[in-house]
């Protein structure tokens, strides 16, 4: 009965997926897209990557949804108990390739922040890199994953989606209305926002990966 | 055209495999495996239907593979401590 059930689902999904293929042959004709528009209207977002231009000017609500979507996600993980003690710390060996690698990721996320703007690069790829250099500290027996300490980093998680925020209403109080940025100022505005999204999902990643309520050895400053 | 179908094609067997297995196995592990699975099928997919023609490639549903990934990583990792919250649960009771 069981396995019976097994061939019907499999039966079934097999049909979905030709129907797909079929759907998806048709859909690859060349149709107006709005890549034209998104294309012909990058100068005026201060940044020439199209890539950064959609996440951050033309979509930015979405972006700063996204953030809030993290920060509620760590906000989970947090809740639901401590974090387990983590890894014995590494060899000889280890040790040394994680002393090489952990600079060189950070130096790498640095670059794709700053080359997010006018080439493939951005706060998603450089925030993934700082969250693997975490991982890597924490396997390597760090149990903290190379973060600091816990009420330095839940600023850290908040920046993200605050100082978009915080760019967002300073863009109302001047009249340009909830992330509309002045071109002069866009650029700089788009960096700003890249910088803290880059630590906050950086953070985060690493903060989700230690996977609980970090315990620190003396937290007696208030409660967590 | 081909390569792109090619691309597409491979995202939409992923996202079947992913949710074959989806609904056929029991265990928590091996769903949330297969639920990244499809996943990154949806992402092959969306960064396949961003190249058609010989147009530039369309950056919107780049940008949206991109944040896609990253809310799939913290959703996964969110799952992941839920999945150990319950056998911690489980083992004390």
């Amino acid at each position: 009965m069981r396995r019976a059930g097994t061939l019907v689902i499999g039966a079934l999904v097999g049909l979905l997926a030709l129907w797909l293929l079929w759907v998806l042959r048709d859909a690859l004709v060349p149709t107006p897209r709005l890549a034209e528009l998104a294309l012909r209207e990058l100068s005026n977002t201060g940044v020439s990557n199209p890539v950064t231009g959609v996440l951050l000017a033309y979509r930015a609500y979405d972006t700063l949804l996204e953030l809030a979507v993290l920060l509620a996600a760590l906000l989970g993980i947090w809740s639901l108990g401590a974090a387990s003690p983590g890894f014995q710390p590494a060899g000889t060996v280890l040790r040394g390739m994680v002393k090489l690698v952990v600079p060189l990721l950070i130096l790498t996320g640095g670059y794709l922040l700053w080359v997010g703007g006018h080439a493939p690069g951005g706060a998603f790829q450089a925030g993934a890199l700082l969250g693997a250099a975490g991982v890597v500290l924490r396997l390597a027996g760090d149990a903290r994953a190379g973060l600091p300490p816990v009420p330095v980093q839940r600023r850290l998680v908040v920046a993200g989606a605050g100082v978009f925020v915080l760019v967002g209403l300073a863009t109302m109080a001047f009249g340009t209305g909830f992330l509309s940025y002045p071109h002069a100022w866009s650029k700089w505005l788009i960096l700003t926002i890249e910088t803290a999204a880059t630590l906050a999902i950086g953070v985060t990643l690493a903060a989700a990966y230690v996977g609980g309520q970090p315990q620190p050895p003396s937290d007696t400053d208030g409660p967590s | 055209m081909m390569t792109s179908l090619l691309y597409g094609g491979t995202g939409v067997i992923l996202f079947a495999l992913g949710l074959w297995a989806f609904l056929v196995y029991e265990p928590l592990l091996r769903k949330l495996i297969a639920l990244n699975i499809m996943g990154s099928g949806v992402f092959h997919l969306l960064i396949a239907i961003a190249e058609r023609g010989a147009l530039p490639p369309d950056p919107v549903p780049h940008a949206m593979v991109l944040t896609g990934i990253v809310v799939a990583v913290s959703a996964t990792a969110l799952a992941l401590a839920m999945g150990r919250r319950l056998e911690d649960d489980d083992d004390a009771g």
